[in-house]
């Protein structure tokens, strides 16, 4: 775990994600401009950073909708603004970029940041950038293997020899600047089934586990297939953390938080997936059970107790922002987490 | 009540044929409904390639959003090769795997044989049940034997028809006014 910088006597980790989507308020029908909303992203990372929260990460989708599609320019701009919380990608789409372009952006954060910084890598559970960007939807799955791998490539060997299918091969290449510690913690982000996080074992790298909604029973499928198959590779499950990532969103009462939540996840899944969110679904969601993170304080510290229960998993990062809620709202949960969630998942999770 | 009639295949004329008088029996029952014909021969629809059914463009994107927008969907569908064409299947293709939550869909079935009375029950059914539909029981099952030169000459075909539009629009009201009543419940 020392390697990819968890300190288990300090607890489970908890960070805050964005998509970086620029979503309408569904109780206003009113957007903000793209500025606006890149500012605020900023202003939340600080916000977090002095809520004592470990992480916080951006992510990139190249469609209507989303604000943050350079979205490592904005995570450089959280590494000048912050100073000591972790920070990261979630996800940088690597099937869609050059690898190489990719490491030098981050380690150069990393070296702005002063070593706090980590990448996810994803496949894209959105693929307009495909046609933007000039690649084959068909190539979906080698592209992102192929690049993934040339990226820990990179990240292990400073002077890199490589060839491959989707990009001029390198000779001797010496990629740098390298990051503040020679080396960076990389990802992989996996969606729900095990088939994604087989690969992860099987590559010997930490994963991001995106568990949006459903029985926490049903992800723990995922999370032993990606032990088994570390294992299987020859690694020791031990050495490598699981992350994660769900929405979440607090307030006084279970019953106000769903109230709260349901317009703003709805609409963003409209917009974002063509489908709105099932309000039979978002009902069962507050079960003790269900991994989604909406309800009072003390329920989802129950919540995200039991979940570590199961995944035994080294940090939590909640969605709060998804779907044009207002600062204000983000600023209260930001509150919450702070003063009551936060100081109780650290009490529970911390290995004496 | 947004209501798409779709006719799922490139080939001949009778389920063209049949879905017309369909339409036209909803438009003169149930003249508030708002019912839109969508025959799949009059459209250059792509194979699916997997992408989400919003960045599809042209006439592709077109019917994918159409039937997404839709309460209810009548399917009619002819039999080919003992199954449903190929044209029908890629819509399903293209749309999400639970596309049809939510929403009513009824079938009317024509053949050259009636032998083929049981593929929509075994092979189309199973599909839309997959997708979430709710799914309208009694199908309409018409024979070749029931046309003549495009036109429907069996009165009791017609009146299957009417009875198919009739339970559509019925079922697409209650299950509306059920959802709308649960979902009042949650408080949020």
């Amino acid at each position: 775990m020392e390697k990819y910088r968890f300190d288990p006597s300090k607890g489970m980790e908890f960070g805050i994600y964005t998509l970086g989507d620029h979503i309408p308020n569904p109780h206003t029908g009113e957007r903000i401009s793209a500025q606006q909303r890149i500012q605020e992203i900023i202003e939340f990372a600080k916000l977090a950073e002095q809520a004592g929260i470990d992480f916080f990460s951006v992510g990139e989708s190249h469609q209507e909708y989303f604000a943050t599609q350079a979205h490592s320019v904005v995570i450089s701009a959280i590494a000048q603004a912050t100073e000591k919380m972790k920070i990261g990608s979630s996800a940088t789409i690597i099937s869609t970029s050059d690898p190489v372009r990719v490491y030098e952006d981050f380690a150069t954060i990393d070296l702005i940041s002063n070593g706090r910084t980590e990448i996810i890598a994803g496949r894209a559970s959105r693929v307009g950038l495909f046609d933007l960007l000039g690649y084959d939807l068909r190539d979906y799955e080698e592209l992102y293997e192929e690049k993934f791998e040339l990226l820990l490539k990179i990240n292990e060997e400073e002077v890199v020899n490589w060839s491959g299918q989707f990009r001029a091969p390198l000779k001797n290449a010496k990629v740098i600047p390298r990051p503040k510690n020679g080396w960076m913690p990389i990802w992989r982000a996996v969606g729900g089934p095990p088939a994604s996080a087989i690969k992860a074992g099987l590559q010997g790298v930490p994963m991001y586990l995106a568990t949006l909604g459903g029985p926490a029973a049903s992800f723990k499928m995922s999370v032993e297939a990606y032990r088994e198959a570390l294992k299987h590779a020859g690694y020791d499950p031990s050495e490598f953390p699981i992350s994660t990532a769900g929405f979440f969103h607090a307030a006084e009462t279970t019953q106000q938080a769903q109230k709260e939540a349901y317009p703003h996840i709805n609409l963003g899944m409209q917009l974002i997936n063509g489908r709105g969110y099932p309000k039979q679904h978002f009902a069962q969601g507050a079960d003790a059970h269900d991994v989604m993170n909406i309800g009072s304080p003390q329920q989802i510290i129950e919540k995200i107790l039991y979940q570590h229960e199961v995944f035994g998993h080294q940090r939590y990062i909640a969605q709060i922002d998804f779907g044009g809620v207002s600062f204000d709202r983000l600023k209260k949960n930001i509150e919450l987490i702070g003063t009551q969630i936060l100081p109780e998942i650290k009490k529970y999770t911390a290995k004496k | 009540m947004k209501v798409v009639g779709l006719s799922g295949s490139k080939v001949g004329s009778k389920t063209r044929t049949a879905m017309e008088y369909t339409i036209k029996a909803l438009n003169e029952k149930y003249p508030d409904v708002e019912a839109t014909l969508i025959d799949l021969a009059e459209y250059d629809v792509q194979f699916s390639d997997g992408r989400n059914y919003m960045e599809y463009t042209g006439n592709t994107g077109y019917v994918a959003q159409t039937i997404m927008d839709a309460d209810a969907i009548i399917i009619g569908t002819p039999i080919f090769q003992a199954s449903i064409p190929a044209t029908l299947k890629n819509i399903f293709d293209l749309l999400p795997e639970k596309a049809l939550r939510d929403k009513v869909v009824s079938i009317l079935v024509t053949a050259g044989s009636p032998k083929h009375y049981l593929v929509a029950e075994q092979q189309l059914k199973p599909i839309l049940t997959y997708m979430k539909a709710q799914v309208v029981q009694s199908y309409v099952f018409i024979e070749e034997k029931d046309f003549y030169r495009k036109e429907i000459t069996n009165d009791d075909v017609l009146f299957r028809i009417q009875r198919l539009v009739e339970d559509t629009i019925v079922l697409t009201e209650t299950y509306t006014k059920i959802r709308e009543a649960k979902e009042a419940e949650y408080g949020f």
